[in-house]
């Protein structure tokens, strides 16, 4: 149910349009509003508050309820560019008001300076397009500590060793800390690890109108029933529909971008619930409809003018594809955690940030954490340990006995560019409104396999340390399912190797803006919401001056 | 936590119909004298299907998937979410039922079978669907094929255990109860064994260094 004051005609000529109203669309819609401007957030999903949010696990995780669903949205898949793609669910992201913020697990780490700069510092990496950012981690400070303070984030400054500089500690206190994190400090401090509180983008006290976490336990994939996850839904859209000049439009399936013939984008062109066309006209149009649909929505507006897609004359629109490596390991414990109880995640450790290249061989770093984030059915269907029996009393015995006593530890990190990882349209199959699907190009760069394995290992080890009475390990496999979309749409200053500009600007379209995760250059180490959040706040502030110097 | 706590209460009281009316649908459906008349399934159908998840989930000192209600759940999931695997349910039952009579002279459904017996046709099955069977730990679990018979009512049996009951199953939170998921909605810390003495985290630390 829309809450906007405002409703614009779709002839007005707005200032912008913003596409997508998820962790970098809510923000922009936000800065833009109270900056001034008169704003249309066109979201493909429905308008859910609160009141709508449950606790039942079939209609979320199964049924799709906050996300895109393949029934509809079908995805495809292919690991290199001379394989035919098939039908696979290959993508997830939020399709609701709030976007993937709505279901998160609201793992709020900053990037570190050497995310921005890895290129000048380890050099070339075979294989991969390891490029520099055209910014440093200096230029986004500030706007890290915004999301902190206005979206609102938990969390302990100067608990990490590896942290870097920031200018303001957290707006408030870290979350309790759960049985997983005491498991986890315990045996990661005997090893020589430097744990610390989880700094997540969940309110630890009230603030803001909005309640402090319950620890319902139904977090992660689940939307927030009283608004304690910092979702774009609860802390940013209120403050944009506020303003009285940011309309939130939900159900509305942008398709096209449209241009004139000058080359300028005039505004989108969108399916309504119903399925009839609208152009919504507008100044500019902001594009943050994630690392996925994003490069689709490009490539799905080609004209005469851009036959390859619009703002694609370098062809990297949809290249550079980076959803992040990762592992889990797994341990049961002689005594209940009850870690179905809170948030998902408590305690982290960054000691693994920056690999030593020389000794280990591998590029790139990681994070892990410990967390316990499986509803009960998810739990039942695939998390006991091997050799469980599937059904009968074996079964039902290891579901008692095991529920209250597992932990994770889960393993995030880099993943490098490469250049054929990617999304585009896919030339067969298409979705419920006749629009080419979303194709996923993807095989990992042996590098990320090598490092979701050595922190496989190093998890393996703290659980041997925690005197865990079982433990086991996900397979480490080739990703075919990707949720972090990253870099799909990358920054950089030179137009024939980039897509955006250090100012989000496209470098073929002068009032066309992308900012989402499609934005970032290189994956950072797994927890890519923050980042995503902090570039909006920052391309909002360039948006905003190059509007009022009438450069747009 | 006092602000929490009233938000929480809030919330509630602004679902309380809603929760109540579901809860209202669930409980007659199960705890009926005369038994609520089945949407979908045949009730020879029905009697084999909350045998199977009987055999999937069984009753002992603890309830299991019969006290939770579980075959009202799948009864209503071939309804609403789960319609696309009604055929295979048709034609699973439809095989069982020849395979036991077969196999078993004088048992003409599933149901009728021993305890024993059905254990031992259910293995088959399982065995058949164990090279499709979901590796530990998968991170995206997604609906079953509709065609696969096994993987399926497995699925739904576990659904049917483990939803919130205001997805229509978990009857009375008995299913909760065997996992040991308190069905209270909001919690204070310490959760569990392992957190109830924590110092905090500067003292932690802090008797670490010293050690």
């Amino acid at each position: 149910m829309s809450q906007s004051k405002v409703s614009y005609k779709t002839s007005d000529e707005v200032d912008f349009v913003i596409i997508g109203s998820g962790a970098a669309g809510g923000v922009m819609a936000k800065e833009l509003s109270t900056n001034g401007f008169r704003v249309v957030v066109l979201e493909q999903g429905p308008y859910l508050t609160e009141a709508d949010f449950g606790h039942n696990e079939i209609d979320v995780v199964f049924n799709h309820q906050l996300t895109n669903n393949p029934k509809f949205q079908p995805t495809t898949f292919r690991k290199t560019e001379q394989d035919k793609a098939t039908k696979q669910y290959s993508v997830m992201y939020g399709r609701c008001v709030g976007g993937s913020s709505v279901h998160f697990t609201a793992n709020y780490w900053r990037l570190h300076e050497i995310d921005f700069m890895e290129r000048s510092t380890v050099g070339d990496v075979p294989g991969a397009s390891l490029v520099d950012w055209p910014i440093r981690y200096e230029d986004l400070e500030p706007y890290y500590t915004k999301v902190e303070w206005e979206c609102g984030v938990s969390g302990l400054a100067g608990a990490s060793p590896f942290d870097p500089p920031r200018s303001k500690p957290y707006p408030m206190p870290p979350l309790p800390v759960k049985g997983s994190g005491v498991i986890f400090e315990r045996a990661a401090k005997k090893l020589g690890y430097h744990p610390f509180p989880a700094p997540m983008a969940i309110l630890s006290q009230p603030r803001a109108g909005r309640s402090a976490c319950v620890n319902c336990g139904f977090c992660l994939g689940f939307g927030c029933e009283v608004k304690a996850k910092s979702s774009s839904l609860a802390a940013m859209i209120p403050v944009a529909e506020a303003t009285g000049r940011c309309e939130i439009r939900p159900n509305c399936y942008v398709h096209r971008i449209e241009t004139d013939k000058a080359g300028r984008v005039v505004g989108a062109v969108y399916f309504d619930a119903k399925k009839n066309s609208h152009l919504q006209k507008a100044k500019a149009v902001v594009v943050c409809a994630n690392g996925a649909e994003t490069p689709r929505l490009l490539l799905l507006s080609k004209s005469a003018k851009y036959p390859n897609g619009l703002a694609n004359s370098s062809g990297l629109v949809g290249k550079y594809l980076m959803p992040n490596s990762g592992a889990i390991a797994f341990a049961t414990f002689d005594e209940p955690l009850n870690d179905y109880k809170g948030f998902a995640v408590s305690r982290i450790f960054h000691d693994f940030y920056e690999m030593d290249v020389k000794k280990t061989g591998i590029y790139g770093g990681g994070g892990l954490d410990a967390r316990f984030d499986l509803a009960p059915i998810t739990f039942a269907l695939g998390a006991l340990p091997p050799g469980t029996p599937k059904w009968g009393s074996g079964f039902k015995k290891a579901l008692n006995q095991n529920f209250t006593r597992t932990m994770e530890i889960f393993c995030h990190g880099t993943s490098l560019a490469v250049e054929t990882n990617s999304f585009s349209l896919d030339p067969d199959v298409k979705d419920a409104w006749g629009l080419p699907a979303l194709r996923m190009t993807f095989k990992d760069h042996p590098n990320d396999l090598r490092l979701a394995n050595w922190m496989k290992d190093r998890a393996m080890e703290i659980l041997e340390a925690a005197g865990a009475k079982t433990k086991w390990h996900a397979a480490i496999q080739e990703q075919q399912f990707a949720v972090h979309l990253l870099g799909t749409c990358r920054m950089g200053t030179d137009p024939k190797t980039s897509v955006i500009n250090a100012d989000h600007r496209t470098h073929d379209v002068k009032n066309l803006f992308l900012c989402d995760g499609s934005s970032l250059v290189t994956s950072g180490r797994g927890q890519p919401t923050m980042t995503i959040q902090a570039l909006a706040f920052r391309a909002a502030d360039r948006i905003t001056a190059l509007t009022k110097r009438g450069e747009i | 936590m006092q602000a929490s706590g009233s938000a929480w209460l809030a919330w509630l009281s602004a679902q309380w119909p809603a929760v109540m009316a579901a809860a209202e649908h669930a409980h007659q459906a199960v705890n009926s004298k005369t038994p609520v008349k089945f949407q979908v399934l045949t009730p020879a159908q029905a009697k084999d299907v909350e045998a199977i998840a009987a055999q999937i989930i069984p009753t002992d000192e603890l309830p299991g998937a019969r006290e939770a209600g579980v075959v009202y759940f799948i009864d209503q999931a071939l309804k609403t979410f789960a319609a696309d695997s009604l055929p295979s349910y048709q034609q699973g039952l439809a095989e069982l039922n020849a395979a036991a009579s077969k196999k078993y002279p004088g048992v003409k459904q599933f149901a009728d079978a021993s305890a024993e017996q059905q254990h031992e046709m259910l293995q088959v099955l399982s065995d058949e669907a164990e090279g499709s069977s979901t590796a530990p730990a998968r991170r995206r679990p997604q609906a079953a094929a509709s065609t696969d018979f096994f993987q399926t009512i497995w699925q739904h049996t576990i659904f049917g255990f483990l939803v919130d009951p205001s997805g229509g199953g978990d009857r009375d939170y008995v299913g909760w109860k065997v996992i040991g998921r308190d069905p209270a909605h909001s919690f204070a810390a310490p959760f569990g064994f392992y957190d109830k003495d924590y110092p905090g985290w500067q003292e932690a630390m802090a008797a670490e260094e010293k050690k």
